[in-house]
């Protein structure tokens, strides 16, 4: 413990981070090295050509929406303590919540997972997903496999299906409606390596 | 009343089939005897006459009592399955094993010796391997994999736990004199050991399917005992040998080959397993022209990897299984949709079938004095060890697997993996397989193995569903198929490999993104059909799904009201979410009836259809489709009936390798012409202001009223009640009604002004025929306004599905008597009477 606490201090505002998302100091000892290794110039932030570097992640057909999850509204850059505030989201859901009593919602809790898979489409940020950001989604996921027509209908149906106020959108509420019987906390975690 | 009657004739036909059976050995004993003096009889005495009839029945005996027992196993099914509220308490296997005794008793009493046993020959070679493809192809890949760890650690160490400590722990009691006399070394209580470790694929499905419990709990103990089968191989093979090599000759260099063996065994068989897995995919590319046959490919190289497997000694269950899992996904995608549910449903049928019969024969196996013998502190010890050993190897191997797992596996969870460690019909198979001349006491360990088998599938059978339901373990929730939640599971797919990506995580996500790329490129291209290519996407597959299950639901809905009018209604919406309760839509068809008459009212469309459920465990969704599919074809059956009856019934010809129906010139053009007469008799006294025929419409009101759900007999509807378009009063009174048809009656020569003012050549393909003929009885707008009108997944729109496959022919049938049919003949004869008439 002592060696670890020790080493924590190297990282930024680590027993802080450490309260606030509930990784733990290995964790954060590990992510922050990876923060580094991205982190080319040694500018202590990371911008999106630094995410852009990773081989893997110009493959994966949402990665820019992933990357842009990560700055905030205004933002070029993105520090550590962000950094990690963002991949707290995929922490798995912890079985006793005795941490979570002090906090008004762990970056961990269904709500909040279901809040950044939202942004993910929600790219105007007016709260609401219209027909075209799920087309543009279902665009760049199904891409070259069916025609854009095709993808309209997908787009239609699939707002049809979740849109109860029938204003041709889906907003968060709805979303979580339709979404109520997966589970998130499945679906939406890794795990993150000590 | 009426089930148990049925129940009760079924139990009577039961009786005479077996007592059938059973005389059928006496038959073949007497047979055999006087077969010689009946065939010397014969050769020795020419006939002296031509005989009409001969009893030949050691001619037939073999195949006749093969298929006889598989018709009383399957009548027994039947039977338990006719009474619901016993099998909701007990499962199937166990009453089958139950009805199994009493076959036995009866074989007994008849016989006075077991004449019919489940021999290892008939287990291994004809029953198992389509219960081990069947759950093979049906496996749901992701989750398995997912899983995979566990799944191995339980299989390869559980078993091998299992293994081992119940052979010591018995050998330890036997040293310690708990079990009397018997003459069993160290070694062959490993042998036994090592041939009851093994959960039995056959029993858990059994058990399983039955309890619903939820998909990760079920995938691992149905995992394990599909791949610890490998492992049982190995175990019992290994000490076979050592068995017979005898305790002195075994060195370190004998263990090695044993563990060596193991690797070899496993993953030799599932090598074997995914070559015939792609050499299945890669003939399905090419099976284009002989799509009758195609699936039975599936079968003959499924069971051909089984045989090749045992061939080479290797693990026969695990190449089975692999070559199942690696050919379905790309087999689906190039075979054509019918071959693909026939390789469903034939498999189904296969695996079902032959699980019966295991669990009837087990029964039956039982009833013979020859093989019991008996030794309570034996039999009593093994199944407290198998029953403690299991939990203690459960308990063990999960706290540590937990400790890496995403989601811990809960305890509740872990009580049910442990008491579901049934033994079956492999343990009894191997025990069998036993050599009697080097274990003496080859019958006690039969009659262990039995009394193990019964007490778990029977016992354990029965306590599991209260067990599940007392610990409350989460069960395997009905999800309805939506397409949001697909897209959404989509999403978080990439999402998790992005930020696995990002935060330089090697995890799962990560392997399996490497693992899809890597398909995708090449393996996708090297077995999929250029066609099938396209189609890969699941969410797309959904998508098409839903929308071929809606346009069912329109058809099935307008046969519920007699047209289907209400999807021509513009403002028409249609509640896909199906959020209204059934009681109101009970009330619906009377709101439909008042809003029909102001056209234009916004009319909330219900439908009646139930929510149709999809579970994520694929095996429960066959069923599910299953039913969908009964649905489909019900409701096309009907369709053909309903449309048009010509004196010449639309009958399929038969032909060895095709399914189309008769397309005969002929008969499309008598389709054609007494469409025409029935339309301008109509016509006609429509003009004239006399009510159409009755006796046209007769039939199909009294077949109406009845559908009507609420069973009230107003007629709701404005005049439309006739659904056949092509015959009857559909154009009852407007002369405006077939703007489609115009080109062929002119070119048919029928100088009418009164069809001509509609024509409008650009549109009219764009509806179809149904609403182009009953629209304008309500509102006649110019079908090229309506064709524009754009109405969310209305089957005016099905244009945009029609660039999907839209394969079943639910549509074409409707469609074909119209827009199909060809150049018009020449005018018959009986026009021209017609028109003198006008």
């Amino acid at each position: 413990m002592g060696s670890s606490s020790s080493s924590l201090n190297n990282v930024p505002d680590g027993q802080q981070l450490m309260q606030e998302t509930g990784f733990s100091a290995a964790h954060l000892l590990r992510l922050y090295e990876r923060f580094k290794f991205l982190d080319k110039d040694n500018r202590g932030h990371l911008r999106s050509e630094d995410f852009e570097a990773v081989p893997e992640l110009s493959e994966n057909p949402i990665g820019d929406r992933i990357v842009g999850a990560f700055f905030l509204p205004g933002q070029e850059t993105v520090d550590f303590s962000s950094f990690v505030r963002v991949l707290a989201h995929f922490r798995p859901t912890e079985k006793n919540r005795t941490r979570a009593g002090a906090q008004p919602e762990p970056a961990n809790s269904r709500n909040r997972k279901l809040k950044f898979a939202f942004r993910l489409y929600d790219r105007d940020r007016d709260g609401k997903i219209s027909r075209t950001e799920l087309l543009q989604v279902l665009r760049e996921m199904l891409g070259m496999q069916v025609t854009e027509e095709q993808l309209q209908s997908i787009a239609d149906r699939a707002i049809q299906e979740a849109d109860l106020d029938k204003d041709d959108a889906i907003s968060f509420d709805e979303f979580r409606k339709s979404l109520e019987k997966v589970n998130i906390d499945h679906k939406m975690s890794i795990r993150f390596l000590e | 009343m009426g089930p148990r009657w049925t129940s009760a004739l079924l139990l009577c036909l039961l009786m005479v089939a077996s007592s059938l059976a059973n005389e059928a050995p006496a038959h073949e004993t007497s047979a055999s005897g006087g077969n010689q003096t009946s065939t010397g009889h014969g050769e020795a005495a020419p006939i002296t006459t031509l005989p009409i009839v001969t009893w030949k029945w050691h001619h037939v005996s073999t195949p006749y009592l093969v298929a006889l027992w598989i018709l009383v196993s399957w009548l027994c099914k039947l039977v338990i399955e006719a009474n619901h509220h016993v099998t909701t308490y007990i499962p199937e296997s166990a009453l089958l094993i139950c009805l199994g005794f009493l076959l036995g008793g009866m074989i007994w009493g008849a016989d006075k010796v077991q004449t019919f046993k489940l021999t290892p020959t008939v287990f291994f070679f004809y029953l198992l391997p389509q219960i081990i493809l069947d759950s093979g192809y049906a496996m749901p890949n992701k989750l398995f994999f997912t899983n995979m760890g566990g799944i191995l650690i339980h299989a390869i160490i559980g078993t091998c736990w299992n293994a081992a400590t119940l052979g010591l722990s018995l050998w330890g009691c036997h040293k310690g004199g708990a079990m009397g006399d018997i003459d069993i070394g160290l070694l062959q209580y490993l042998l036994f050991g090592s041939l009851l470790a093994a959960v039995d694929p056959v029993a858990v499905i059994a058990v399983f399917e039955q309890v619903h419990v939820n998909e990760v709990l079920f995938i691992m103990v149905f995992g394990e005992s599909l791949l610890n089968d490998g492992v049982t191989v190995v175990l019992f093979n290994v000490f076979d040998a050592f068995v017979s090599l005898g305790g002195g000759a075994i060195d370190a260099k004998e263990i090695v080959k044993g563990i060596i063996s193991f690797f070899v065994v496993a993953f030799g068989g599932s090598l074997v397993g995914f070559v015939f897995g792609l050499l299945i995919s890669l003939l399905t590319r090419c099976t284009k022209n002989i799509q009758i046959i195609e699936p039975g490919f599936i079968f003959v190289l499924g069971y051909l990897a089984y045989l090749t497997a045992e061939m080479l000694s290797l693990s026969a269950i695990l190449s089975v299984m692999f070559c199942g899992m690696c050919c379905q996904k790309y087999i689906n995608s190039n075979m054509d949709e019918r071959s693909v549910q026939t390789v469903r449903s034939a498999l189904k049928v296969f695996a079902n079938g032959s699980e019966t019969i295991i669990f009837v024969f087990l029964g039956i196996s039982a009833i013979d004095k020859s093989i019991w013998v008996w030794n309570t502190g034996f039999i009593l010890l093994t199944l407290f060890f198998i029953l403690v050993y299991r939990f203690i190897g459960v308990f063990v191997l999960t706290w540590m697997m937990n400790r890496f797992r995403l989601v811990p596996i809960s305890l509740v969870d872990q009580v049910i993996m442990g008491y579901g460690g049934l033994r079956g019909a492999v343990a009894y198979g191997l025990a069998v397989l036993l050599d009697e001349t080097r274990i003496k006491e080859k019958n006690l360990m039969i009659s262990t193995t039995l009394i193990v088998v019964y007490f778990t599938v029977i016992f354990q059978g029965i306590t599991m569903k209260p067990l599940v339901q007392w610990l409350k373990v989460k069960r395997a929730a009905l999800v309805e198929l939506s397409l949001i939640e697909k897209v959404q599971n989509k999403v978080f797919d990439h999402a998790l490999i992005a930020i696995e990506d990002i935060s330089g995580q090697i995890g799962h996500n990560y392997m399996r993104d490497k693992w899809r790329n890597f398909e995708e490129k090449w393996m996708s291209w090297f077995l999929l059909k250029s066609s099938a290519r396209k189609k890969q996407d699941r969410l797309f597959n959904v998508f098409h799904e839903l929308n071929l299950q809606d346009a069912m639901e329109y058809v099935t809905e307008g046969e519920r009201r007699g047209s289907l009018d209400f999807i021509r209604n513009e403002n028409a919406f249609v509640d896909f979410k199906k959020k209204f309760d059934e009681d109101f839509a009970e009330a619906m068809p009377d709101i439909m009836a008042d809003m029909i008459q102001f056209d234009g009212c916004n009319v909330v469309f219900l439908y009646r259809g139930d929510p149709v459920p999809s579970v994520s465990l694929e095996m429960h969704e066959q069923n599910l489709r299953g039913l969908r599919q009964a649905e489909e074809i019900n409701a096309h059956h009907l369709l053909e009936q309903h449309l048009y009856k010509g004196r010449k019934q639309h009958r399929h010809k038969f032909s060895r390798s095709h399914f189309s129906i008769n397309q005969d010139e002929n008969e499309v053009q008598e389709i054609f012409q007494r469409t025409m007469r029935s339309r301008l008799e109509s016509f006609k006294s429509g003009k004239m202001g006399v009510a159409p025929p009755k006796t046209i419409t007769k039939h199909t009101k009294r077949e109406q009223q009845p559908k009507m759900p609420n069973g009230k007999n107003r007629s709701y509807y404005s005049g439309d009640e006739d659904f056949e378009f092509s015959e009857g009063d559909s154009a009852s009174g407007y002369d405006a009604s077939f703007p489609t048809r115009v080109s062929y009656r002119t070119g048919a020569g029928i100088e009418n002004p009164a069809f001509m003012p509609d024509v409008d050549p650009s549109s009219p393909m764009h509806i179809p025929p149904w609403l182009a003929d009953a629209e304008l009885e309500v509102s006649p707008v110019a079908p090229s306004q309506r064709a524009q009108v754009r109405l969310p997944w209305m089957p005016g729109h099905l244009h945009r599905l029609s660039s999907l496959r839209t394969s079943p022919r639910s549509g074409d049938s409707v469609q074909e008597g119209d827009e199909q049919l060809p150049p018009p003949p020449p005018p018959p004869p009986r026009h021209d009477r017609d028109d003198n008439h006008l």
